[in-house]
């Protein structure tokens, strides 16, 4: 019985191992597209900074990578949160929206906010900084209803 | 004894990694299911479209029974909506998801054409969320879906009479509806305040 658990073990160990060498996509870019909300916008640095910090891990074109994520699984585990994430919002792309969908977006944006649904539970777990306080959860708020108005 | 602990670490920490795996294997396959499926559906769309086209000889009526159908799907959702059922308004979201997939735009001018694209594109997002959220969440995508499927409407035109509901109650600036009838039920409240509202405009 020991024996058998021990082929077993060492089976998974190998594939643990085997996986660590397929690789997984990495979202990073060099430079910060035209399009990006913060240049569009002519964002202030203090809103710019807690967009950065909270959001842009997954919903932009460049991902601040943590050292966990040279571990597989983990690596699978946030390279599908980030192709969720941009499908769903991404700033860096945010120029190429049509006005009627950074209107929707910007809807999301607050509300989501607004209701601690963003930034997810299990980012902020480790994400610390990524914490709003309440003032500044506010600030982000109030810039985002100020961009959605200017739209209309 | 500490050998079996240590056979045991090693276990738990590689089915944990196989279990990830195999969820990520899974996941993709149902990407994989979803593409084909919107496919299938687009296709039969395309063969709807073709058929009443064939049927009829007009563009005009396909262009009615695609905005017909969007708005038969709409209402589907509104009264969901209206009685509160979670469930219903899920399944119609994702019917009206389908839908404006198949959206076939090609017989509409290039100036519609364009503005149609972008609606579609922006009430799909909305259908798809309203197919996987919760109340409060699908009210809220079905308020900007209306602002879609009325600017929507304003293009391609409707054969029933419409009746924009509003009521003023309902968060960031109170909420608008489409109707087929003159009474108010609301269907961002359902019970809770069914009878909030007014006709604001009739579109014919």
């Amino acid at each position: 019985m020991i024996k058998l658990l021990k082929i077993i073990a060492l089976i998974l160990l190998v594939a643990f191992v085997g996986i660590q060498f397929i690789p997984s996509e990495r979202n990073q870019s060099e430079f910060v597209p035209k399009t990006d909300f913060l240049t569009v916008n002519n964002t202030p640095d203090n809103i710019g900074k807690l967009l950065q910090v909270a959001c842009y891990d997954c919903h932009s074109n460049n991902t601040a990578y943590p050292w966990y994520n040279k571990v597989q699984p983990i690596a699978w585990f946030l390279e599908d949160h980030v192709v969720e994430g941009k499908k769903e919002l991404n700033f860096s792309e945010w120029d190429e929206y049509s006005n009627r969908r950074k209107n929707s977006k910007l809807k999301s944006i607050i509300s989501q906010i607004e209701d601690d649904e963003m930034p997810l539970f299990s980012y902020t777990l480790l994400h610390r900084d990524a914490v709003y306080s309440d003032s500044e959860k506010e600030e982000v708020i109030n810039y985002m209803k100020a961009i959605k108005g200017s739209l209309q | 004894m500490k050998k079996v602990r240590v056979t045991t670490a090693m276990i738990a920490m590689a089915f944990i990694s196989l279990t990830a795996m195999s969820c990520k294997d899974g996941k993709t396959e149902h990407n994989e299911e979803t593409g084909m499926h919107s496919e299938m559906n687009h296709e039969e769309g395309m063969n709807h479209d073709n058929m009443s086209a064939s049927n009829t000889g007009m563009d005009s009526n396909t262009q009615n029974s695609q905005a017909k159908q969007v708005l038969t799907e709409y209402m589907t959702l509104k009264d969901a909506l209206v009685a509160t059922d979670e469930k219903a308004a899920a399944d119609a979201g994702k019917k009206l998801q389908n839908t404006l997939q198949a959206f076939d735009v090609s017989s509409f001018t290039a100036e519609q054409q364009t503005e149609l694209k972008d609606i579609i594109e922006v009430a799909t997002e909305h259908a798809e969320h309203i197919s996987r959220s919760d109340m409060a969440h699908q009210r809220e995508h079905f308020q900007m879906l209306t602002k879609d499927v009325t600017d929507m409407v304003a293009i391609t035109g409707t054969e029933n009479t419409l009746y924009q509901q509003f009521c003023p109650m309902y968060a960031d600036g109170g909420g608008a509806w489409l109707s087929m009838e003159k009474e108010i039920k609301n269907p961002y409240f359902g019970s809770k305040m069914m009878k909030c509202g007014k006709v604001q405009k009739e579109i014919n």
